[in-house]
């Protein structure tokens, strides 16, 4: 079967640090993948490299076994099926949390208006804020917004959902809406690249961990075998630091 | 008194060629102010450099030399046989474009890269991002500058006075001709640009008011 995402012999660098090196990855369909690793490991260029929003030195990115192109329309409408959710929300400032959602399916995938709103609302129900479609991103809570950013990914009805750092930049008591939004997802079967601090999801949602280390990928396994078993000194030296407190 | 109401068909037809000259280069120096900036921030490197060059070049020249240049040069190319007044909406909106242009820049600068990005990752081409989410936001983040940027146009106007185009900053010469004060007209004149400008003074304070309201700024202003 072909792997939804694929990538091969992917090479990165940011002037002399070398942040992507050699990383072969596949990713089935269905499949929730966690990214876990140290700051600076190179865990959110890997995700943004999936759609080449980081562009890459070398190697193939394919998503459905249709490879990437560098620019132009066709990694567009590539990239119209891969959803990404980032760290920072995102929501386009000066348009409503309807208008967010409505925007690339009218825009990219030309649906009709009215079909794109009533979609939109079916998703903004789904993610729990259905009632505040005609405000905009500055007057939600950052929980919110995080969830609103979910639903604008899955109007386009996306092949792989790529999230960069979900719950980093939200309140505590937010962290719990967010993550309860991407578990149903990840029931749903969808298939998920999550990069994440969050361990609970990694542990409850994940069929596999992929830990990464300098630019590596050091581990990839499932989630009860990372955690119990790391097999490697860079994995126990990480989960040590963030489990002992 | 008697200057302005004996003189008034020459004031009125006069500050109608003001507005003319005024509406038709505020609307071509800001369709072209933009598509320069488009330029200027694009992936190409061609129109990045069309774009510098062309702002360089006209941000840097004297208004009366591109104005010259239009009057009495580029007759002479005979390209088309155009007006003075054509000329010097053409004159005008070049030279306004470059301050437009170089105005939305900036406000491309102050739209975080993260709205780009969510544009782009979600299938958006680089001209749809720009007009659908940049712009709209880089826009709403300089009126105030823009704003002045079009108001040194209206007062640029009086430039084609000298070129023999029938507009507000030719009026001190009728009178003198006529025998009447020039500088009491030329007060009259300098009245006539303030109520010119305070429309569009207004029209800054209603977009800033609206805009910022839409962006969650009345929210914050509510919680105070």
């Amino acid at each position: 079967m072909t792997p939804m995402v694929r990538l091969a012999g992917v090479n990165k660098h940011f002037g002399d640090l070398h942040v992507l090196r050699d990383i072969d990855l596949e990713i089935a369909g269905g499949e929730v993948v966690v990214v876990l690793g140290p700051s600076g490991s190179g865990k959110s260029t890997l995700c943004r490299a999936i759609n080449r929003l980081e562009p890459i030195d070398g190697g193939v990115v394919e998503i459905d076994g249709k490879e990437l192109p560098a620019e132009g329309r066709d990694l567009a409408a590539l990239r119209s099926d891969v959803g990404m959710v980032f760290q920072q929300f995102n929501l386009f400032a000066h348009k409503t949390i309807l208008e967010n959602v409505t925007l690339a399916p009218i825009k990219v995938r030309k649906v009709s208006k009215g079909e794109a709103e009533n979609r939109a609302r079916t998703l903004l129900d789904r993610v729990g804020i259905g009632n505040q479609a005609s405000k905009y991103p500055a007057q939600l809570s950052g929980g919110q917004q995080q969830r609103v950013a979910i639903a604008r990914a899955l109007a386009m009805d996306p092949k792989v959902m790529l999230f960069d750092e979900p719950t980093s930049a939200l309140d505590p008591e937010m962290v719990g809406e967010v993550v309860e939004v991407m578990s149903d997802l990840a029931r749903d079967g969808m298939t998920m690249v999550v990069v994440t601090h969050e361990m609970g999801f990694a542990r409850r949602a994940a069929h596999r961990v992929v830990f990464m280390a300098d630019g590596e990928i050091v581990e990839d396994s499932t989630p009860d075998a990372f955690f119990q078993r790391p097999s490697s000194e860079r994995a126990r030296d990480f989960l040590g630091k963030i489990l002992t407190h | 008194m008697n200057v302005l109401l004996d003189n008034l068909g020459e004031f009125g037809s006069r500050f109608l060629g003001t507005v003319e000259l005024f509406v038709l280069s505020a609307v071509a120096s800001l369709v072209l102010g933009t598509v320069l900036a488009a330029m200027r921030v694009s992936p190409v490197p061609a129109m990045r450099v069309a774009g510098t060059a062309y702002v360089t070049l006209l941000r840097n020249t004297p208004l009366t030399l591109v104005f010259f240049f239009f009057a009495f040069g580029f007759p002479l190319l005979e390209i088309a046989d155009l007006s003075f007044f054509t000329l010097a909406v053409v004159s005008l909106s070049l030279y306004t474009a470059a301050f437009v242009c170089e105005t939305v820049r900036a406000g491309i600068t102050t739209v975080p890269p993260g709205q780009a990005e969510a544009a782009r990752a979600l299938g958006l081409g680089f001209g749809q991002s720009l007009s659908l989410i940049i712009l709209p936001q880089a826009i709403r983040a300089v009126v105030p500058p823009l704003t002045s940027v079009q108001i040194a146009l209206l007062k640029n106007t009086t430039v084609a006075a000298g070129f023999s185009v029938v507009e507000a900053g030719g009026i001190y010469q009728v009178l003198s001709e006529r025998g009447y004060s020039t500088l009491v007209g030329l007060l009259w004149v300098a009245l006539g640009f303030v109520i010119l400008i305070t429309p569009l003074t207004l029209l800054q304070r209603s977009l800033e008011r609206r805009w910022s309201a839409s962006s969650g700024g009345a929210v914050k202003a509510g919680a105070r």
